[in-house]
C-alpha cells in the first residue's frame, strides 16, 4: 500500500507520518508538495500536522487555496482515503471536507499532554481494526482543537455514527468531547490526537497504529 | 565618505570609553562615521566581544577526542558515531525577556535555532533555563507573574510552529531575578558529518547573498541594550526587543538545509546579534578576506532607512552566505521553492575590510579582523566575591511531617507541568524521554540508532555562597542526570548569567565560576564547546545571583529509558551514594532553608568530586545492566523529596525506607548533599555488587509498597503520607500560585 503525506510548507508533523507508516507500519510513503496539482496515485493520502502556511490567521484558512487541495477533494470524491491529523483535520474543515470548526482550547493555551481516545465506531476504513469502547493512548498537541458545530450538524454526526472517537477526559472544550469525525461517505477522516506519534512502543504508546493498519485492511478488502 | 562630528556626548552614548574610541581611531587612522561609529559600538558590546570574560574563557578545558568544532563558531560539534555529527549551544536571552516577554523569549528560541542550523545541522530538540521573581511578592508578584505567562507562551510560540520539541528545563523562582529574569535557551541539532557547514568567507569574487526576512528597524542595538544595566528608563527600550516569525524561520531551515545539498554554498552565517555587521565582519575575518556590500540591495521592509539602521537592525529570520560564483542560480532556486527572497548583495575580496556602499558611496570601511577580534580586552580587576554572613536560622518544632509537603508545593520543587504542556514536546517522534519523566531528556536519533541525554542545570543560591563550589556542583549534577539515564557525559556548554563585570565583586563570582566549571569539566572530561556570557543582569543597581547554567549531553544506546517513577512493589529501595553527611552551615542552601526558614546561609553542599565520579560510573553500570526499574538523583530538597517524585508514577507505588543515621531528622531528609541516586531494583545483592566494585556506597533502605510513603530514622517513624494528597499538591502548586491573590503590602 502506498500513503502519500502532503507537504506545506509549514507542515512539522510530515516526517512523523512518513516514518509511522514506513517504518512502523512497514508499508510505501511518498511526500507530495502543496504546489503539485497531482497526488502521483497513492491508495491514501495524510495531512499531517504543523502550521500549513504558518497559521497567522485561521489554521488551515490559507492552505484550503493550496494546488494540492484542490487534487485532495477530487481524490476524495473518488473514494480515496483521506487522513487529516491536527493541523491536516483543521484544514479538511477549512476546505468542506468535514463539517464544523476549531477553535482556539477552552483553557486558551496550547496543550501537548498524552489523553485518552475512545473509539466511537469500528465502521470505518480509519478503526477497522479498532473495537468501538476501545480506549486508546495518544498524545495531542494543539493551540485551535476546540471542535464546535451546531446543534443540528452535532445530531446528524452522531445520527449517521459519524463520530470516530471522543477523548475520554476532554482536554480543550470540545462539544460532545468529539475528537474526530468521518465524512458522510466515511472516506475522510479529521482527528486532533496524533496517531503517528503512538506507533512506536519507544515513544511510549503504539495505540495509534490501530488507525493505519485499519487503513491497510480496507485497502486490502478493496485491493487485495 | 561623509564625517559627522563625534562629540563624547556621541562616543559615550554608544557605551564606548574614551579609551576604546582612541584604539578605533587608531584602526582606521582616521576619525570614524556616523555608521562606523554605530559598527564598532555593537561589536564591541560585551555581547558580542566578551571584553570582560574572554580573559577568563580561556581558562575553560574545550578539546576532547569527540569535539569536532570547539567554541569560536556558531554552536559546538560533537561526534555521535554511526557517521553524525550534534551541533549544540546554549545562549541567553535575558534583557528582552524582561523588557517583552513574549517576543523577547520567541527570539531567543529563534536565535539558538538558527545557531544550529547555520551549522548544516536540523534542530532536534530544545532546552530551557528560567529563573523569575517571586509569584507571591507582594510588590513584584503580578509582574513576575505576567513575565512568565509571557515567556512560556513566547518559547511554546516558537518552537511549536518551527517544529522543534521542548523537552525539559528547569524553572526557579527568587526574588533577585525580579527586576531581572533569565531566559537560557538551549538548542541541539543533526548531520552527517561531511554536511557541517562553517561561518567562514572564501573565494575572491565570490557573491555574497542574503536570504530571509527583509531588513526593518527593530532591534537596533539590540546587542548593545543587553551590555548594560537596567534603569527606569529601559522600558521605553521596547522597540530594541525584535518580533519573531517561527514560520519564516521554518522556511528559512528547509530552504538552507536544502541549498547547502547542492554544493554551491562556500559559507553561511545567521543574523543574530548586532546583524547584518556582524554575520559580514565575522564571516570575513574567519576566513582571512574582505566583504563588500552595497545597502541598496539589502531588501528593506521599511523606507528611507539609514546606513547605520540597516547595518545594526536585528530583524529575525535572516542569513547571510557566500556562493560559488556562476552557481548562484542554483541556490536562489531552492529559496524560490520555500518562497523566500534571495538577493545578491556583494562580493568577496582581497583586502580584509568590510566596505559598505549605500547608492555606490562608501558610507564605511573597516578591517574586518580588527573589528571582530580584535576588540578591546579587559582583565577587570577583581576582589572576593561578597560574603554572606547570616547566621544558621533553623526554625524549630517544624516536623518532617508537615515539612515534605510544604516543600513539594514548593514553587522551585513543584511540578511545572503548566509550564511544559504548553510546549510541543514530542514532535519529530524522537523524544523518549520528555520533561519531568526522567532526570534527563532523552532523544534517539533514527539516522544511527544512538540517543542522546541532556540536561541543564544551575543553582544560583549555591553559587552566591560559593561562585566555584557552586559552579562544580551544576556540573556535578548535570552529569549525574546524564549518568542515570545510563548515558556518558560527553561534552557541554555553558551560560554564564551575572550582575555587573565593573563591580570587583561581580567579577570576583564571575572568575571563581568560571575556574570551578573549567576544573570540574576537565575532571568529568566534559570539554566545553560553546555558549554565552550574559553579565549586566541588573536593575537599579540590584545584581541577581551568580547563576551560571550548564548544558550537557550524553550518549547512549536507544532504548526506552529508566524514569522517575517506582513500577512495582516489593522492591528493594537501594540509596547508592549514601545517606550522606551534612551540619548547619552546608543545610543553608537548602530548599528546606529557603521554605522553611525563608533564608540564605553558610555555605553549599560539600562535593567530593573523585566520589562523585565513582557513583556516576557505578549508576551508569547498573542501568545499562537493565537492574534498575527506576532511578532519580537527590537534588532540591533531598530524599525526602526524590523519595515522593519517585512515588508519583501511574502505578502509585510508594515506599517504606528506614535510615540508619545519627543526622537531626529534618538534614536526613532534606540536605542535598550530591553523588547520591535512589534506585528500585528486583536484584539488590547484584546492585550491591556492582557498587563494591566502584567503591561506592549503597545500603537496601526500604522496599516498594502498594500504598503510602513512610520515612524512619533507626525505626522511629518521621512521617507516613498518602501519596495522592501529596500528589496533587505537587502537580497543582503553580497553577495555584499563578491564581493566587497577592498579599496587600504590609507596612
Amino acid at each position: 500500500m502506498k500513503f502519500g503525506v502532503i507537504v506545506f510548507p509549514g507542515s512539522n508533523c510530515d516526517h512523523d507520518a512518513f516514518y509511522a507508516v514506513s517504518a512502523n507500519l512497514g508499508q510505501q510513503a511518498e511526500f507530495v508538495w502543496h504546489d503539485s496539482t497531482a497526488l502521483g496515485n497513492p491508495d491514501a493520502v495524510i495531512l499531517p500536522g504543523g502550521f500549513s502556511y504558518g497559521d497567522y490567521l485561521r489554521c488551515g484558512a490559507i492552505a484550503k487555496f493550496s494546488p494540492v487541495m484542490q487534487a485532495v477533494k477530487t481524490f476524495a470524491a473518488h473514494g480515496g482515503l483521506v487522513l487529516g491529523i491536527c493541523n491536516g483535520f483543521q484544514i479538511l474543515v477549512e476546505a468542506g471536507l468535514l463539517p464544523g470548526a476549531l477553535v482556539r482550547n477552552r483553557g486558551l493555551k496550547f496543550v501537548c499532554r498524552e489523553i485518552g481516545l475512545r473509539v466511537e465506531t469500528a465502521h470505518s476504513p480509519f478503526t477497522g481494526a479498532l473495537e468501538k469502547g476501545q480506549v486508546l493512548r495518544m498524545p495531542i498537541a494543539h493551540g485551535e482543537g476546540c471542535y464546535v458545530a451546531d446543534e443540528r450538524t452535532l445530531d446528524e454526526l452522531e445520527g449517521e455514527d459519524r463520530v470516530a472517537f471522543r477523548y475520554a477526559d476532554n482536554p480543550n472544550g470540545s462539544l460532545r468531547d468529539i475528537a474526530g469525525v468521518l465524512s458522510r461517505e466515511r472516506n475522510v477522516l479529521g482527528l486532533m490526537p496524533h496517531p503517528e506519534r503512538a506507533s512506536d512502543p519507544l515513544m511510549g504508546s503504539s495505540d495509534g497504529l490501530g488507525v493505519f493498519q485499519s487503513m491497510l485492511q480496507a485497502i486490502r478488502a478493496v485491493r487485495p | 565618505m561623509t564625517t559627522a562630528a563625534i562629540s563624547p556626548e556621541l562616543i559615550a552614548q554608544h557605551q564606548l570609553t574614551p579609551g576604546e574610541y582612541q584604539k578605533i581611531v587608531h584602526i582606521l587612522g582616521r576619525q570614524p562615521s556616523y555608521t562606523e561609529l554605530g559598527i564598532f559600538s555593537v561589536m564591541w558590546s560585551e555581547h558580542c566581544s566578551y571584553k570582560s570574560s574572554r580573559l577568563h574563557l580561556k581558562k575553560l578545558p574545550t578539546r576532547g577526542k569527540l569535539v569536532v568544532q570547539g567554541p569560536g563558531e556558531n554552536a559546538g560539534i560533537v561526534d555521535i558515531g554511526g557517521g553524525c555529527v550534534i551541533a549544540f549551544k546554549i545562549e541567553s536571552h535575558n534583557h528582552p525577556s524582561f523588557i517583552e516577554p513574549f517576543q523577547g523569549a520567541a527570539t531567543g528560541v529563534g536565535g539558538i535555532l538558527r545557531d544550529i542550523f547555520t551549522m548544516g545541522a536540523r534542530p532536534i530538540a530544545v532546552l530551557n533555563s528560567l529563573r523569575f521573581g517571586r509569584l507571591d511578592d507582594s510588590r513584584t508578584g503580578a509582574r513576575n507573574r505576567r513575565i512568565l505567562g509571557g515567556v512560556t507562551s513566547g518559547i511554546a510560540h516558537y518552537g511549536n510552529c518551527f517544529g522543534v520539541p521542548t523537552v525539559g528545563g528547569e524553572c526557579i523562582f527568587e526574588s533577585c531575578y525580579d527586576g531581572n529574569p533569565l531566559v537560557n535557551v538551549f538548542a541541539l541539532g543533526v548531520c552527517k558529518k561531511e554536511d557541517v557547514f562553517y561561518a567562514k568567507a572564501a573565494g575572491v569574487g565570490n557573491p555574497v547573498i542574503y536570504v530571509g526576512a527583509r531588513t526593518g528597524r527593530d532591534g537596533i542595538h539590540g546587542a548593545s541594550m543587553a551590555s548594560a544595566e537596567f534603569t527606569e528608563e529601559s522600558k521605553q527600550k521596547r522597540p530594541n526587543v525584535q518580533v519573531g516569525d517561527p514560520f519564516m524561520e521554518k522556511l528559512l531551515l528547509e530552504a538552507c538545509i536544502e541549498a547547502m545539498q547542492t554544493g554551491a554554498i562556500v559559507g553561511i552565517q545567521d543574523m543574530g546579534a548586532a546583524g547584518l555587521t556582524c554575520s559580514t565582519c565575522e564571516m570575513g575575518s574567519r576566513g582571512g578576506v574582505g566583504i563588500e556590500i552595497e545597502l541598496d540591495r539589502v531588501p528593506q521592509r521599511e523606507t528611507g532607512m539609514t546606513p547605520y539602521e540597516i547595518m545594526l537592525s536585528e530583524s529575525q529570520e535572516r542569513m547571510l552566505l557566500v556562493a560559488e560564483k556562476g552557481r548562484e542560480e542554483e541556490v536562489f532556486r531552492v529559496f524560490r521553492k520555500w518562497g523566500l527572497e534571495a538577493v545578491e548583495i556583494g562580493l568577496v575580496t582581497a583586502d580584509g575590510k568590510l566596505r559598505v556602499r549605500q547608492h555606490g558611496e562608501i558610507v564605511a570601511e573597516i578591517p574586518n579582523r580588527e573589528l571582530a577580534d580584535e576588540a578591546p580586552l579587559y582583565d577587570r580587576p577583581h576582589s572576593a566575591p561578597p560574603e554572606v554572613t547570616k547566621a544558621p536560622a533553623l526554625p524549630e518544632g517544624v516536623t518532617v511531617q508537615d515539612a515534605l509537603p510544604a516543600l513539594l508545593a514548593a514553587p522551585d520543587i513543584c511540578s511545572k507541568r503548566w509550564i511544559w504542556e504548553q510546549y510541543d514536546y514530542q514532535v519529530r517522534t524522537n523524544t523518549l524521554a520528555g520533561p519531568e519523566r526522567a532526570d534527563a531528556a532523552v532523544l534517539r536519533i533514527k539516522e544511527t540508532g544512538a540517543s542522546i541525554a541532556m540536561s541543564l542545570d544551575g543553582n544560583g543560591r549555591y553559587c552566591y555562597l560559593s561562585p566555584r563550589e557552586g559552579a562544580k556542583l551544576a556540573v556535578a549534577e548535570c552529569c549525574r542526570n546524564l549518568s542515570v539515564m545510563g548515558a556518558l557525559p560527553a561534552a557541554a556548554t555553558n551560560c554564564l548569567n551575572f550582575g555587573n563585570p565593573e563591580r570587583p565583586e561581580i567579577m570576583a563570582q564571575l572568575v571563581e565560576a568560571i575556574e570551578g566549571i573549567a576544573e570540574a569539566c576537565q575532571f568529568f572530561d566534559t570539554p566545553i564547546t560553546g555558549g554565552n556570557v550574559s553579565l549586566y543582569n541588573e536593575t537599579l543597581g540590584e545584581g541577581i545571583y551568580p547563576t551560571p547554567v550548564l548544558g550537557i549531553v550524553g550518549l547512549m544506546k536507544t532504548e526506552a529509558p529508566v524514569t522517575i517513577p517506582f513500577k512495582r512493589a516489593g522492591r528493594s529501595v537501594v540509596l547508592l551514594g549514601g545517606v550522606g553527611a551534612c551540619n548547619e552551615r552546608r543545610f543553608g542552601s537548602t530548599q528546606y532553608a529557603k521554605e522553611m526558614a525563608r533564608s540564605l546561609w553558610g555555605l553549599p553542599p560539600e562535593l567530593d568530586m573523585d566520589r562523585e565520579k565513582r557513583v556516576q560510573a557505578a549508576i551508569r553500570e547498573i542501568v545499562t545492566a537493565g537492574l534498575a526499574e527506576s532511578a532519580h538523583d537527590l537534588s532540591d530538597g533531598g530524599l525526602a523529596v526524590a523519595l515522593a517524585e519517585c512515588s508519583f508514577g501511574k502505578a502509585g507505588i510508594g515506599a517504606q525506607i528506614d535510615l540508619d543515621s545519627g543526622l537531626r531528622p529534618e538534614m536526613l531528609c532534606f540536605h542535598e548533599g550530591p553523588s547520591r541516586v535512589l534506585v528500585s531494583t528486583a536484584d539488590a545483592k547484584r546492585v550491591a555488587e556492582i557498587a563494591a566494585r566502584h567503591g561506592v556506597e549503597a545500603p537496601v533502605v526500604g522496599v516498594t509498597i502498594e500504598k503510602g510513603i513512610e520515612i524512619r530514622q533507626r525505626s522511629m517513624t518521621l512521617g507516613s503520607w498518602e501519596i495522592a494528597a501529596l500528589q496533587s499538591l505537587y502537580e497543582h502548586s503553580l497553577e495555584s500560585s499563578l491564581s493566587a491573590p497577592i498579599a496587600q503590602n504590609h507596612v
